[in-house]
């Protein structure tokens, strides 16, 4: 257990050292300059080459990413480039928002989701089942911005029963939990689905009718932690798609986390940020599916960790 | 023990004498789209109290949904009970309301299925999936129902019982999970039990003792068996009556001798023909011609590595196969016997040049040690394979002519024009006929796709082919026939067969010569008539004995119970096992000391 920790935590920094190198190199790459952005419009050519120089953005790209690899295994992430401070500091401060976010977006979706496919899994062919699936490929097929602002105008405009943005509350969470939860939920609900079809055929499905078990507990004492073992591994990887949508959903509900952070130095090519942001959104995929295969072992005895 | 089975049975019980379970123009009825299409018609019997009642039949006889009639069991809402009745003692079963239902399922009537590597829940212990049967139908407290438990696992003679409460399927053989099932149908001492095909997905001899203690079980407890199984030596050996059903309707029934010595109907009697028997080989063995032989195996040895550490590194080695010698002759079928892990598909794989192996191989006097890519796809034309499961080991999305053709079109064997000739020809060879090439495998029957992997085993015309349990997913009616055609081909095409089976009855009908492989090592080796004659290793005279014989007047000579299970191949590195140097016992019978 400790060797395959000590292992995977090594391939995760392998893993990190290679999204920072291709990141890197794409930044380097991109025909925006940001010493423009910095400077301003009126700048002089030398105040530009000044900036550039005092940057270290005018040495080969070798160099550059060097220096800034450098920093990093210090834990040094730079500075950013118009904010006037330190990387780390401005994520650091975000981070808890945008956690608060996955968190409530990862409840949302798997309360929706898992609720959705066992009931559509129990009343396979039925209406229910049908109009559960519909939903569910809405909720794939919608955009978020759209799911969002739908919410907005449904939920906090017309009925008032949530704030239309901002952050602080619990209420404040739900309808930004809710837009990007409902995207998860539609894939949930269908994986769980014919998960859970798949299980209830199983043998041992039978073998616990046929000793007089009631329904209930066929279902969630046996069929239940079967079918959610391929879940639990797709949560993991889920992670990733929410570091996508936390970009839209921030930024639709101003809620002051990582992804509105990135947002803004996007648009203005603040790549320390950028940067930033990346890393530790990759170092969040990373950890999440590590925890994901460390929490399978406990659900599935089959499965040992070497 | 009978007493505590009778009281606690209540209402239900009828006097002695009384059957304790009736069955009555029974009706089940599957919904189709051109109307219900009956499963099983008017099927009556009755099953007296310690009795064992066998159903008898091929697949599709109707006698597993029967059973799960019986349990109402029948999967919703497509399959349903369309007539008839069923009583338990006075309860009648076919109109009960679920709730009700659940109290008799476990705990008076209790069932066991084919499949014990599925049927138990993969992610529960044990010790939890028996105590939840207990506790689903008795109110005591969890240390009650551990005790009970324990008690049951201890009644089904598994070894360590307080150490399997904590285990999971997974780290269980087999035929201990069959007994962990068997444990869970007999913890509540069930008025019935339904054992459908308890045996067929075990070893002979796990298959053995799982048949001693049901009969021990039911001698104790008195408990009415209705034993469901398609293998007539099972029928004989457990049953005192015999239902014959055939397409969902009963074709005979009566005691089992009766059936067996007096067979009324024609189908009974086919039935019990095309029953492989043993000490009835067919034929005397193959001359075979001298020269040299079509494969031959020197010292030959797969490992597979186990990973494990920090660095995953190699830490164990499973001895798949440990050094073994043998030549196939041309035009001969060469069996090789062993139980399930005994390594036997792992040197038909090697041979086929599948798995990495140690050692040396010659097919056809071409070493297959050191060949590159295009040397060892020339090689594979002379090796070709027929595997256990037609339906899986055919492409569902191709047309079978195809199927058949694809071979020829991989080795750019001909043009297509010929190739369908060629096609068309061998479907008429193995009894297919030639306009059955455009249709998709699933219309066909288990035998008639097995023929369909034959002739794509044919079309290369290989020198050797390798059949690994080519027939033991068949009907024995549809498994002689396919047997009949085996031995045609060879002497028409002078193919040899390797043979692999763990059916000894049908290896006795089939082989020429016989291997008995035991941890992946020969252990004894030779002609028929001496290995089945005169077999001189203990472990090839257990597999003999335990052979179901299909005659009820057929007394087994006592044997002392062997218990246990094959010790495992895995060994640490370095650890490496003994070989075993086989010795003539004279013309050519080798048997390992």
């Amino acid at each position: 257990m400790a060797a395959y920790l000590i292992r995977r935590l090594i391939q995760a920094a392998l893993i990190l050292l290679g999204v920072s190198l291709v990141t890197f190199f794409l930044l380097y790459l991109l025909p925006a300059d940001p010493v423009r952005q910095i400077a301003g419009r009126s700048a002089t050519a030398q105040t530009v080459q000044n900036i550039r120089e005092q940057l270290g953005l005018d040495q080969p790209f070798v160099v550059q990413y060097w220096r800034y690899l450098s920093g990093l295994v210090q834990g040094d992430f730079g500075r950013s480039y118009l904010q006037k401070s330190e990387v780390a500091v401005l994520i650091w401060a975000r981070l808890p928002a945008s956690l608060l976010l996955m968190a409530g977006a990862i409840s949302c979706e798997l309360l929706l989701g898992l609720t959705m496919g066992i009931v559509a899994a129990l009343r396979r062919g039925s209406m229910t089942d049908q109009s559960l699936m519909i939903t569910s490929f809405i909720g794939v097929s919608a955009p978020q911005f759209v799911v969002g602002l739908l919410l907005l105008y449904v939920f906090a405009v017309r009925l008032g029963w949530f704030p239309i943005g901002g952050y602080g509350t619990f209420r404040h969470l739900v309808l930004p939990s809710l837009t990007l939860g409902i995207l998860g939920s539609g894939w949930y609900s269908r994986m769980m689905r014919s998960s859970m079809i798949d299980v209830l055929r199983q043998d041992y499905i039978r073998t616990a009718r046929a000793k007089g078990l009631a329904r209930r507990r066929v279902i969630f004492r046996h069929a239940l932690p079967n079918a959610i073992l391929p879940i639990i591994a797709m949560i993991g990887i889920d992670i990733g798609i929410f570091m996508g949508g936390i970009v839209v959903v921030e930024s639709v509900f101003g809620w002051p986390g990582i992804g509105q952070l990135a947002w803004q130095a996007i648009q203005r090519v603040d790549i320390p940020i950028i940067m930033g942001v990346t890393l530790v959104s990759a170092c969040a995929i990373v950890l999440g599916n590590l925890l994901a295969d460390l929490v399978t072992p406990f659900i599935d005895p089959r499965i040992r960790l070497r | 023990m009978t007493n505590a089975a009778i009281s606690r049975s209540g209402a239900a019980t009828a006097p002695d004498g009384a059957p304790v379970l009736t069955v009555q123009g029974l009706t089940v009825s599957v919904k189709t789209e051109d109307g219900l299409l009956p499963l099983v018609s008017d099927l009556s019997f009755a099953l007296a109290r310690g009795e064992t009642l066998a159903i008898a039949g091929e697949s599709g006889s109707g006698k597993s949904i029967t059973s799960l009639a019986i349990m109402g069991l029948l999967p919703p809402p497509a399959v349903r009970v369309t007539g008839g009745q069923i009583h338990l003692g006075t309860t009648e079963l076919t109109g009960l309301p679920e709730a009700q239902m659940q109290s008799i399922r476990g705990n008076r009537i209790a069932m066991i299925f084919q499949e014990p590597m599925t049927s138990l829940n993969p992610v529960m212990s044990i010790g939890r999936q028996l105590t939840e049967a207990i506790e689903a139908h008795e109110v005591l407290s969890r240390t009650e129902a551990r005790t009970r438990a324990l008690s049951a696992l201890t009644a089904v003679r598994i070894s360590q019982p307080e150490r399997r409460l904590h285990q999971y399927p997974h780290e269980l053989s087999g035929g201990m999970r069959q007994r962990v099932m068997i444990a869970m149908a007999i913890a509540l001492r069930p008025d019935v039990l339904i054992a459908d095909e308890p045996t067929t997905a075990l070893d002979v001899t796990v298959q053995r003792e799982v048949l001693d203690l049901l009969r021990d079980l039911q001698r104790d407890m008195g408990t009415a068996i209705i034993l469901i199984t398609h293998d007539m030596g099972v029928v004989a050996e457990m049953a005192d009556r015999v239902v014959v059903m055939q397409s969902g309707r009963m074709v005979e029934h009566g005691a089992a001798g009766a059936v067996f010595h007096a067979p009324q109907q024609p189908y009974t009697k086919a039935l019990l023909a095309a029953v492989p028997r043993m000490g009835r080989g067919v034929g005397a063995a193959a001359v075979l011609p001298g020269g040299a032989p079509v494969a031959r195996l020197r010292g030959l040895q797969v490992r597979f590595d186990l990973r494990g550490g920090l660095l995953g590194r190699v830490t164990h080695h499973v001895h798949a196969v440990e050094g073994v010698d043998l030549d196939i002759q041309r035009g001969e079928t060469f069996a090789l016997v062993g139980e399930s892990g005994c390594g036997k598909s792992t040197l038909a794989k090697a041979m086929a040049g599948l798995v990495k192996f140690d050692g040396q191989i010659e097919i056809d006097g071409t070493s297959l040690a050191g060949l590159g890519r295009a040397q060892i796809k020339a090689l594979r034309r002379n090796v070709q394979m027929i595997f256990q499961d037609p339906m899986a080991s055919l492409d569902p999305r191709m047309r079978v002519g195809d199927l058949v053709a694809e071979p020829l079109v991989i080795h750019g064997i001909d043009d297509h024009a010929r190739r369908e000739a060629r096609v068309a020809a061998l479907f008429d060879r193995v009894g297919l006929s030639s306009d059955q090439m455009y249709r998709y495998p699933h219309e066909f029957s288990g035998g008639q796709r097995q023929r369909i992997c034959i002739a794509r085993a044919l079309a290369l015309q290989p020198k050797l082919i390798i059949a690994d349990e080519s027939v033991s997913a068949l009907d024995v009616s549809v498994q002689a026939r396919v047997l009949d055609l085996l031995r045609a081909l060879k002497q028409e095409f002078a193919i040899a067969y390797l043979f692999i089976s763990h059916d000894m009855a049908v290896v006795e009908n089939i082989a020429d010569r016989v291997a008995v492989m035991y941890l992946g090592q020969i252990v004894e080796m030779g002609s028929r008539a001496q290995i089945f004659g005169n077999p001189q290793h203990p472990y090839t005279r257990r597999l003999i004995e335990a052979v179901p014989v299909p005659d009820p007047g057929h007394i087994r000579p006592p044997q002392s119970r062997f218990s246990g299970e094959v010790p495992s191949p895995m060994r640490a590195v370095g650890d490496t096992p003994q070989r075993l140097a086989l010795q003539d016992i004279g013309s050519g019978h080798l048997v390992a000391p």
